[in-house]
């Protein structure tokens, strides 16, 4: 193979040559890279939907006995491009309180969102993931439990007397504050 | 000009060639030395494997697992080349391991090779990336469990974890652009990545030169072809164990569709995450970010500091045993992570459970009605065999039971005090209800008001007393009775008694069977027990179960049992899926139907 001729150094007078090569060059590649981080970044404005009190179960269905008891939410879930009404988009446990009312508890453990698991036999909830326990109230039982806050409590209204309406809503998991996202 | 001349003089390619296989492999081939070639034939068969199943995925929540599903039971070869990726997956990791664990102890790592080194972790980083990516996107209940967790200890990240996370998630919640991301992360950004971090690694690699293990048993040699055959050897032993896996395995696994509102207790990552999954357990609340990101970066770092460290006197021993210590506790917190769960029954029902959800769904996606637009999810949903008995341990099994049980296999707090609805109207079940020593046990009246009812009493004094003759015209109404249910499992045996269910239907209301004195049964009798007409039909156990206190059933008589319709304990739909699961109507594949 033939060698190359090795080229002129440039000369130090080109300055603006270089410098016009450099922000050409730059501008070719920003406008399609910020065009793609745009699109990228998108995620972030977006909001959950609801956040506003879904119809959860009959006061009928809900044990007596102030046993817990786990119920599907089912709301519109907007997924993308998809909006599907009455679909379940989480679940709850509902309790009858002492006072007539209904307490309701996010399932998912604030420790890292698995589902807790109501244990009959103990009386209490346990998270098959990483063992955390709660009392029934919610609290955390177990001090060495993972999780850093008490099961999220949330919103509820037994209207007509009979129908219990949960204001339905997720919280970050992993932070000693309750924070909805 | 000779054409290979030609083509050579206008690409050069000899004297690449010649760079590739001559390379000086000091003291000569060895064994030790084959373990990058392997890591390189993996992410090559990754590769190939990858864009072959790229060919028929589809990453949406409503098709993720619906293609997957298609590539593993319907496609040619399908579930081989789902499980060639899989398991090549897992090879890989073992074998970074090892390379890893080869290149510190030869001292590889140090002065002039750390920019090999450090593309090494970096490789090593990008490729547990793709294990994590690509745990999720069969969109299967294990790979959205482990992924919402992952995802949320991401959010953990000190100022940014949140934005982080939502980034990577592709909004406030988990759905289609959780997938697309993903799968652009899966197939695009980390190979593209690795291989540019490939291409580096090798060009250092070939800059610095083999390091030797000494002593040299022998003369240096090329690369060509001796190293070469140990490395091919190498990798069609990799490929085998692989293969093996494949078969004995039947491919790989494929969970039940994803459902957030379906808790998956079984959820576990893969088993080379199982260390950080157990670690997680020692950090009570509010410590994690320490378990999960201080650590493990702390710990990174220090593998990336090792050419310096490398450097000190003692720094060389230094390394090695921190990376033994780092092996050692891995290894140890993944045997507690299984052991923990060996000793949990909880744990093994778990994953009893998910395991027949998984065959379930298959069986319901292979029936002729297939797979709806909605997605599988809606299969299993809408499935009295997979619904039906967690409805019942939901709603029934505080009172009733199942077999014994509250049809999940587990048992209520409280005793029974209502009857075992197992085979509920068969002949088997109304013989027991009719039998003077089974009518007032717990598994019939005994638990309920009516153990003292005119009912058992009438089992107990008169069924008690009956001659041959009777027992007869007993087994006639039983049969009539029963019948009226019209069950899936007495089909048969229904079309061939149907002379005799003539003939009981008229004893049932006959002088001396006399059913009608207490019961209505096709137009003739008196309404004080529940009617009989349609007895144990979906209809009828619709309507009972919907209001057992209406005036067709046991009016004001009835005795604890909820109104589940009338009060809306229960939708319509969900009373209908345990209606269908008590008289065992659900989709049974057949194994020689056509498909």
């Amino acid at each position: 193979m033939e060698p190359h001729p090795p080229p002129p150094a440039p000369a130090r007078r080109n300055f603006l040559a270089q410098a016009a090569a450099a922000v050409i060059g730059a501008i070719t590649l920003v406008i399609p890279a910020a065009s793609g981080l745009l699109v990228l970044l998108d995620p972030l404005r977006r909001k959950p939907a609801g956040g506003g009190a879904v119809f959860v179960a009959n006061l009928a269905a809900v044990p007596a006995g102030g046993e817990p008891r786990k119920f599907p939410v089912l709301a519109t879930r907007v997924d993308a491009w998809n909006r599907t009404p009455d679909v379940p988009v989480g679940a709850v446990y509902l309790q009858r309180l002492p006072d007539g009312g209904v307490r309701a508890l996010n399932v998912a453990c604030p420790h890292a969102g698995c589902f807790v698991d109501y244990k009959a036999a103990r009386d209490n909830f346990h998270c098959p993931c990483h063992n955390s326990s709660f009392a029934l109230d919610g609290r955390v039982l177990d001090p060495k439990s993972p999780s850093p806050r008490p099961l999220d409590s949330l919103e509820t209204e037994v209207r007509g007397g009979t129908e219990v309406w949960v204001r339905f809503r997720n919280f970050r998991a992993g932070v000693h504050e309750k924070i909805p996202v | 000009m000779k054409p290979l001349d030609w083509l050579d003089q206008r690409t050069g390619y000899r004297k690449l060639a010649h760079e590739v296989l001559f390379e000086n492999v000091p003291g000569g081939a060895r064994w030790r030395y084959v373990w990058g070639s392997t890591l390189v034939f993996c992410f090559t068969l990754q590769v190939i494997t990858g864009i072959a199943l790229w060919f028929a995925y589809s990453p949406s929540s409503q098709t993720a697992w619906e293609s997957v599903y298609y590539i593993q039971h319907e496609m040619w070869g399908g579930w081989f080349l789902r499980g060639l990726h899989h398991y090549t997956a897992q090879a890989m990791t073992v074998l970074l391991a090892v390379h890893l664990m080869q290149v510190v102890i030869d001292g590889a790592y140090k002065a002039p090779r750390e920019f090999n080194f450090w593309s090494g972790i970096f490789l090593l980083c990008l490729t547990l990336g793709l294990s994590l990516t690509g745990y999720l996107l069969p969109w299967d209940q294990k790979g959205y469990w482990a992924t919402r967790v992952a995802t949320n200890i991401l959010a953990i990240t000190p100022f940014v974890g949140p934005e982080l996370q939502q980034l990577v998630v592709g909004g406030a919640d988990y759905g289609h652009h959780t997938l697309t991301r993903f799968f652009a992360l899966h197939a695009g950004v980390i190979p593209g990545a690795i291989i540019l971090f490939i291409v580096a690694h090798i060009y250092f690699f070939r800059r610095h030169g083999l390091t030797p293990k000494e002593p040299r048993r022998r003369p240096d040699a090329a690369f060509w072809p001796d190293q070469v055959l140990r490395d091919a050897v190498a990798c069609l032993a990799v490929l085998a164990v692989v293969v093996f896996l494949v078969v004995r395995n039947r491919g790989a696994e494929l969970g039940a569709p994803a459902d957030p509102s379906e808790p998956f207790p079984a959820a576990r990552p893969e088993w080379y995450f199982l260390f950080l999954f157990e670690f997680l357990k020692y950090f009570p609340g509010g410590t994690e970010v320490w378990g999960a990101i201080v650590i493990p970066g702390l710990l990174m770092a220090l593998l990336a500091a090792m050419p310096f460290i490398g450097n000190w006197r003692l720094g060389h021993r230094f390394n090695v045993a921190f990376l033994w210590i780092v092996l050692a506790g891995s290894g140890w917190l993944t045997w507690l992570a299984l052991a923990e769960d060996r000793a949990n029954p909880d744990h093994a029902i778990a994953v009893a459970a998910a395991q027949r959800e998984a065959q379930r769904v298959v069986e319901l996606a292979r029936s002729p009605a297939g797979i709806p637009a909605t997605g599988a999810v809606t299969l299993l949903r809408q499935d009295p065999l997979t619904q039906g008995p967690k409805l019942f341990a939901r709603h029934c099994a505080s009172c009733h039971r199942f077999d014994g049980h509250d049809g999940l296999g587990g048992q209520p707090k409280d005793a029974a005090s209502a009857a075992d609805l197992k085979g509920f109207a068969s002949r088997e079940w109304l013989a027991g209800l009719l039998d003077p020593a089974r009518v007032a046990t717990p598994h019939y009246f005994g638990g309920t008001k009516f153990k003292n009812g005119k009912m058992v009493k009438y089992v107990r004094e008169d069924v008690a007393e009956y001659g041959p003759e009777d027992r007869k015209l007993l087994e006639l109404t039983i049969a009539a009775l029963s019948a009226e249910a019209g069950l899936k499992a007495q089909r048969d045996i229904d079309r061939r008694d149907e002379t005799l269910i003539a003939q009981g239907r008229e004893a049932l209301v006959g002088p001396r069977m006399n059913c009608a004195d207490c019961h209505v049964f096709r137009g003739t009798g008196d309404a004080v027990g529940p009617e009989l007409t349609g007895y144990g039909s979906r209809e009828w156990l619709v309507a009972f179960i919907g209001n057992a206190a209406h005036p067709r059933f046991y009016g004001e008589r009835n005795d604890r049992m909820p109104l589940f319709g009338e009060d809306k304990v229960i939708t319509p739909g969900e009373l209908g899926l345990i209606v269908d699961w008590l008289r065992g109507e659900w989709f049974v594949p057949s194994p020689a139907a056509p498909r």
